[in-house]
């Protein structure tokens, strides 16, 4: 394969109920991350039954152009629809990297994407960079749990796929307003297997703990699910949510959409709060970005403090209520 | 088999025991300990796996193993929670008599009743006549083609929960334990009652109560074996399941002498884990030895039981032996985990309490040691 | 209904440990188990037997040892199993190992539902049952919770972390599942000894028709250029104090001295 006939990074920009998701505008920056050293231009592609406001929310966040695709079969994601379009569209102008985020959507037909053309995808990045010697992206990923690190690469065929995991990258607002390219597509209905037949939104405001500004998180050491409104008291207190780890998820005292970790969410908040989490790997994996990290154990060998910014060692039943009041006195 | 080399079947099947004792058994402990209940749906979910049915004949449904795989379960699966254990065993217990003397109808009604989920129980024991089985007050006399019961049995195991019983009571007076005849009676027998939940002091996963008979009449065919054999059937009975029972003890012991181990290597005292000081390290040493020692006899019994050999004397040996050694370790543990092995908030006294109960039931250690030496100076 | 569920065996991630000295992992020692998502696919796999009738087949790709898995599988009600293992195998990724999967599905097929897991939790990656879809060009629903027959097709509750989506699905399809309610069974006694009594296929380069050049490192576009353990930073401060009140009051100092709250 002669690579030098595919040019462009290319983002795929995710949608639900009229909103971008937000891992799209962060592949924006990563995309231009790599266009910084290769040079390509950098192409964001959002596919709709009718992307017109979504065009305008991506705009400012960096792409050179965006491919708006229409298509009066996309009112709503499908494995068969979004593969096809996003196939054709390859086909058509031949980029020579694709970004995809790894949600559910993302990892779901991205590598039907991958295989309809024969090519390589390396799932659930979390960093991005070119190779010095082939100039090739190089994929870094984890594996075994977070235990092990690996770079990929995909030298020979391309595109070259990735999924990249949502909270890896910031989303960015540069100043520059993207062209934007408008495209009708149309597919024959009986092409689409999957229908939905009903969307059920779960109770409450959906709770995205990727996108928290401050986490407290708790873990086996906080011995029981009575034990966690006093987290999410603190949480409030500083404008964040509650977070956990595997353990305390799995030995059910918090539901799983707050888990932390390399099964659970990959977070980077300004400050996270760990209060009784040893540090298992696969939990380090998913936190260890944070901007400020903060730990409360018992164990002053615990694995966690070895990623903490600050470390205190003693009885949380004690400090965190302890903090609760001093917090409270401090916004007085 | 032979000492403690598994086949693969066996090295399986004591895995799954331990995954459906840590995963369903276990979590379960602490809740029901309080209450003094059977947690009935996860005793259901047991006897689902199999964990009933292991001795049960294959010619009958059940699956027709030998003593050692059964041994091996009950150990684990008590190493992980010993009162559902019980419940088990007391359901397996129920079944023995029948299996020993009861007709082919008899023991097809047995084996899938137990398979089908229900409790089972064995009724021997009364307010005055507990090791003295010739001291049984419970009568039976002939009627109309059957049997008509009256009288009370005690500490039953099961009974509260149980669909049936086996009852042993008296057809002829004054000739002592031949005039012991045993019964089938289902616990929906008009007159067949069960008196008050016993508030126990460990084994609280397995219930026990009195069971009450007053002018209960069953058929001729629920006759287990002859008239004046019930003693003959109930020695027998008990001869056999005593390796079980010894072998759930070995369970209890090994349950407290691995979180013995854990806590000594976590517990800092004086600046080092106490696992450090040759004090615990020798007390650990000694729970190993008699818990190994124990284990030895049960395994040993349940060979001469598989081999076709005489094994009265070594399944009362290993009983006694195992429910010594039980009550030991757990006495240890508790020792070593000092302060915290006395609160109920830690599961070490729970082992302590369920325990002692294998000093005394199925036969006192005391009638064990008579068993013994009557057949040594026979 | 003919049913196949893919599994894969996988090292207890839960119990892999690095050495402190060579920063590298520890694979000694570590169990074998059927990765755990597609332990939740063989339940789905037997539950949707017991709705609509049929069979439940088994398959998996890798060495030899894997087999005990397969042999866990039938233990738990499973009716028969394969196992797909050549060294020539070796050495694939996802899109090689997906068309060598793909391959043995036609060979032992057709099959009205094939079952994955959601991920493997070695490699993590997700794609081997999209890639197997599209090689097979059947339909695909991923993040299965709940399964059940719909007609002749299957509803599917699919999972998104703020919403669910209920959906139909035309057959023949791959479904890859989640950890959903209904929790593996536990294998019963009798199950598990005819299980390790029971013959399980063996399909190797020469049972399958495979073309080599799609196969092994050969037929795999992405290769791992190298990997490593993790870095973990930092210098921890220790927040020290007389009491919890001391030290809560010593964070707060330092954390806004940091301006971080």
């Amino acid at each position: 394969m002669n690579k030098d006939n595919h040019q462009g990074i290319w983002v795929y920009i995710e949608h639900t109920a009229g909103h971008v998701q937000r891992v799209g505008l962060e592949l924006l920056h990563a995309g231009r991350e790599l266009k910084a050293v290769t040079g390509e231009e950098l192409t964001a592609v959002v596919i709709a039954d009718q992307t017109g406001d979504l065009a305008e929310q991506i705009k400012s966040y960096g792409a050179d152009r965006i491919l708006a695709v229409d298509c009066p079969q996309c009112k709503e994601y499908s494995t068969d629809a979004y593969t096809q379009l996003l196939y054709d569209l390859i086909c058509e102008y031949h980029p020579s990297t694709v970004l995809v985020g790894a949600t559910e959507n993302g990892r779901d037909f991205a590598p039907r994407v991958a295989c309809r053309l024969k090519t390589g995808l390396t799932a659930d990045c979390t960093a991005l960079g070119i190779d010095e010697e082939t100039g090739d992206v190089a994929w870094t990923r984890p594996a075994f749990g977070g235990n092990l690190m690996a770079t990929i690469l995909c030298s020979n065929t391309r595109p070259q796929i990735g999924t990249v995991r949502p909270g890896v990258f910031r989303a960015e607002q540069v100043g520059t307003a993207a062209q934007v390219v408008r495209l009708e597509k149309n597919l024959p209905e009986q092409s689409i297997r999957t229908r939905i037949k009903e969307l059920v939104h779960r109770e409450g405001t959906p709770f995205r703990i990727g996108e928290a500004d401050v986490i407290v998180s708790g873990g086996r050491g906080m011995k029981g699910p009575e034990n966690f409104p006093m987290l999410q008291e603190l949480a409030e207190l500083l404008g964040g949510v509650v977070g956990a780890s595997r353990a305390a998820v799995d030995s059910g005292w918090i539901d799983s959409s707050h888990q932390v970790g390399q099964t659970g969410s990959t977070v980077r908040p300004r400050l996270y709060i760990a209060c009784g989490i040893s540090g298992a790997i696969q939990h380090l994996a998913g936190m260890s970005g944070s901007d400020q990290i903060v730990a409360i154990n018992q164990d002053p060998d615990a694995p966690i403090f070895k990623v903490a910014h600050y470390g205190l060692v003693g009885n949380l039943f004690e400090i965190v209520p302890a903090l609760i009041q001093e917090i409270k006195a401090m916004q007085a | 088999m032979s000492g403690f080399v598994l086949t693969k079947d066996q090295r399986d099947l004591k895995r799954l025991a331990a995954e459906f004792g840590k995963q369903v058994m276990l979590p379960a402990a602490k809740e029901y300990d309080l209450l003094g209940e059977t947690p009935l749906e996860i005793y259901k979910q047991a006897v689902e796996i199999g964990f009933a049915s292991v001795t049960l004949p294959a010619e009958y449904g059940g699956l027709g193993l030998d003593m050692t795989t059964q041994c091996l379960l009950t150990e684990e699966l008590s190493r992980w929670e010993a009162g559902i254990t019980n419940a088990l065993g007391a359901s397996s217990l129920a079944s023995k008599p029948i299996m020993i003397a009861g007709s082919p109808a008899q023991k097809q009604y047995a084996v899938d009743m137990i398979q089908s989920g229900h409790l089972a129980a064995f009724g021997l024991t009364e307010p005055d006549a507990g090791s003295d089985a010739a001291a049984l007050k419970t009568t039976a006399v002939r009627r109309d083609g059957g049997y008509v019961l009256n009288g009370r049995k005690c500490f039953i195991t099961n009974a509260p929960y149980a669909s049936f019983f086996v009852i042993f009571a008296k057809t002829q007076k004054n000739i002592g334990t031949h005039g012991i005849t045993a019964f089938l009676v289902e616990a929906d027998r008009p007159g067949v009652s069960v008196g008050r939940h016993e508030d126990k002091m460990g084994l609280r996963l397995s219930a026990a109560a009195d069971v009450i008979l007053e002018n209960v009449f069953v058929p001729e065919e629920n006759r287990l074996g002859e008239e004046g054999k019930g003693f003959v059937i109930a020695m027998k009975t008990l001869d056999a399941s005593r390796a079980e029972v010894a072998a759930a003890a070995v369970g209890i012991a090994q349950s407290a002498l691995d979180q013995s181990v854990e806590y000594t290597k976590n517990r800092i005292c004086f600046g080092k884990p106490i696992s450090k000081l040759q004090a615990v390290q020798f007390m650990l040493a000694d729970m190993e030895i008699q818990t190994q020692a124990a284990r030895s006899l049960v395994y040993h019994a349940a060979e001469l039981i598989d081999n076709g050999l005489p094994y009265g004397l070594m399944c009362a040996a290993a009983k006694c032996m195992a429910g010594d050694t039980a009550m030991k370790v757990t006495t240890d543990a508790v020792q070593i985990f000092s302060g915290y092995g006395y609160m109920r908030d830690y599961p070490i006294e729970k082992l302590m309490r369920d325990a002692k109960l294998f000093q005394i039931f199925e036969g006192t250690n005391q009638i064990q040691r008579v068993v013994v030496s009557g057949a040594l100076l026979r | 209904m003919k049913i196949l569920v893919c599994v894969k065996q996988v090292p207890d991630t839960t119990e892999i440990k690095i050495d402190p000295v060579t920063n590298t992992l520890i694979r000694t020692g570590v169990p074998s188990i059927m990765n755990p998502f597609d332990a939740y696919a063989v339940e789905q796999a037997l539950r949707l037997k017991e709705a609509a009738g049929g069979t439940v087949s088994v398959v998996s790709m890798g060495p030899p040892q894997a087999m005990s898995i397969l042999t866990d599988a039938l233990a738990m009600g499973a009716d028969e199993a394969h196992l797909i293992t050549d060294r020539r195998f070796g050495g694939s990724d996802t899109l090689a190992t997906s068309y060598i999967l793909s391959c043995a599905v036609r060979q032992l097929g057709p099959f009205d539902v094939i079952l994955c897991g959601k991920q493997a939790i070695d490699g993590d990656t997700g794609q081997v049952g999209p890639e197997m879809a599209e090689h097979l060009g059947i339909a695909q629903v991923t993040y299965v919770s709940q399964l059940r027959p719909d007609g002749d097709r299957l509803e599917a509750v699919r999972e998104h972390p703020d919403r669910q989506e209920i959906l139909s699905v035309a057959l023949p399809a791959v479904i890859t599942v989640v950890k959903g309610e209904e929790r593996p069974r536990f294998e019963t006694i009798r199950g598990r000894l005819k299980a390790n009594r029971q013959e399980i296929g063996i399909l190797d380069r020469e049972a399958l028709p495979v073309e080599d050049e799609k196969i092994g490192l050969t037929g795999s576009p992405t290769k791992v250029k190298r990997t490593f353990t993790p870095e973990r930073h930092a210098e921890c401060v220790w927040v020290e104090g007389e009491s919890a009140k001391d030290q809560a009051k010593a964070l707060c100092q330092a954390l806004s001295r940091a301006h971080v709250i």
